[in-house]
């Protein structure tokens, strides 16, 4: 029996880039339905009751919502193709470890540079957990070491938004943490990334106008 | 014997659905209590250099933090006595569940909101535990409403949890008090009650929409 795959998505959000790179690593073929946040569809509405957001994958008629809850299962269904997470349960606690991190501390900072006035404060706490990561990746080329793993999946998608990052919050990626941005250019080599990131100018402008539409300018 | 070590505090509900995973499993662990407010010991700052908190669980020298990534260790490490379901769909709600209960007080809901959607959506009337007739990853992390919450009640005063209001969680609540481990395991109700009424305005400030 063929798998029927559904994504339900909306083109910035990194949480979907994460499954969308997911998905592209082990070849599954899916339906990607874009989603107007504005205008909820009943599909959604259904796969995801409790919190009514994307992404959410449909596997064979089956919801699973949340990105990172996502990519796991993705992991455990379709095992016999590129790994996600390593197999040594040490490797894998780090791996989930700093999963949480960016979902804890950098997305509190990028939820004030995004939907908030203090852009420029939530910039500076930004760079200091961008640093922290940076500390983490040390002289590996990935996170997860001689190859693509968990924690780039997890990381890459927000690189659409360092430009974001940037303007808004009046700091320089690109000067604080040089490896961070080498490490992005290495995974932007991958088809699987370069064809599932979001363009981080269109990712400003979009945000750009939900500013304006939130009264933050 | 593998040395295993749990840095925690006593009243913790993040170091006590460690020790509950541990303890199911039957590994032998030396726990060592925290200081968290005064003495920060070595060991956990060397450990934790991210977050300095409790719990993190050392095993044979390697740190892990972060309670919920170290249930999955756990699990991993330990498979006997299975606390995940086998099926990865059914592993997926767990790990949902799981979620919700931590980003619970970053989502804005208020108390009631949370427990509605847990006793509506989380908890089936055919199901003796969230997922199944088995304790999992999930009660444990939960686990906190089942001893926490009428003692909650009693210090701000409200009563939230109604049996009539969330049949699903009383009955849930009760399955989950009488697995042995857990009855075993519960903090002392004085000691407990005296921590919660230290910071009973961190709980009113809870109880109420934010």
């Amino acid at each position: 029996m063929a798998d029927e795959v559904t994504l339900l998505n909306t083109w910035p959000s990194p949480f979907g880039i994460r499954v969308r790179i997911a998905l592209a690593e082990k070849g599954i073929k899916y339906e990607h339905k874009e989603e107007n946040l504005q205008d909820k569809s009943p599909l959604l509405l259904k796969m995801n009751p409790v919190h009514k957001k994307i992404p959410v994958l449909i596997h064979n008629g089956k919801p699973i919502c949340e990105s990172l809850v996502i990519v796991q299962y993705i992991d455990e269904v379709w095992k016999e193709t590129s790994p996600l997470l390593p197999s040594d349960p040490h490797l894998r606690a780090q791996g989930r470890f700093w999963a949480d991190f960016l979902d804890n501390k950098v997305l509190d900072c990028v939820r004030k540079i995004l939907l908030t006035k203090d852009e420029k404060e939530a910039g500076k706490e930004l760079i200091e957990c961008l640093k922290l990561l940076e500390g983490e990746l040390g002289e590996k080329p990935y996170f997860g070491g001689e190859k693509f793993g968990y924690v780039d999946l997890s990381f890459i998608p927000f690189y659409s938004l360092f430009y974001s990052f940037e303007t808004f919050g009046n700091i320089s990626i690109e000067s604080e943490c040089p490896k961070l941005i080498a490490w992005a250019k290495r995974c932007l080599q991958k088809e699987s990334v370069s064809e599932s990131v979001a363009d981080p100018e269109k990712v400003y402008h979009f945000w750009e106008q939900r500013k304006k539409k939130l009264g933050l300018e | 014997m593998e040395k295993l070590k749990l840095l925690g505090t006593y009243t913790s509900p993040f170091n006590r659905r460690v020790m509950w995973a541990l303890k199911l499993k039957g590994v032998p662990f030396e726990y060592i209590e925290e200081d968290l407010f005064t003495n920060k010991s070595e060991l956990l700052l060397k450990s934790n250099p991210v977050y300095k908190k409790i719990p993190v669980l050392i095993h044979n020298g390697k740190p892990i933090s972060e309670s919920t990534v170290i249930l999955e260790y756990i699990e991993e490490t330990w498979p006997e006595n299975p606390l995940l379901p086998v099926d990865p769909h059914e592993r997926a709600i767990a790990r949902f569940w799981i979620k919700f209960m931590e980003d619970k007080d970053k989502a804005k809901k208020d108390c009631l909101e949370v427990l509605r959607t847990i006793e509506e959506h989380g908890l089936k009337e055919d199901k003796k535990f969230f997922g199944g007739t088995n304790i999992g990853l999930t009660d444990l992390v939960f686990g906190l409403l089942a001893y926490q919450w009428e003692l909650m009640e009693e210090i701000v005063g409200v009563k939230l949890m109604e049996v009539h209001s969330f049949p699903r969680l009383h009955t849930w609540a009760e399955n989950f008090k009488s697995v042995s481990v857990i009855k075993e395991n519960l903090p002392d109700r004085d000691r407990l009650f005296a921590r919660l009424k230290g910071r009973k305005e961190v709980l009113v400030g809870s109880s109420k929409s934010h």
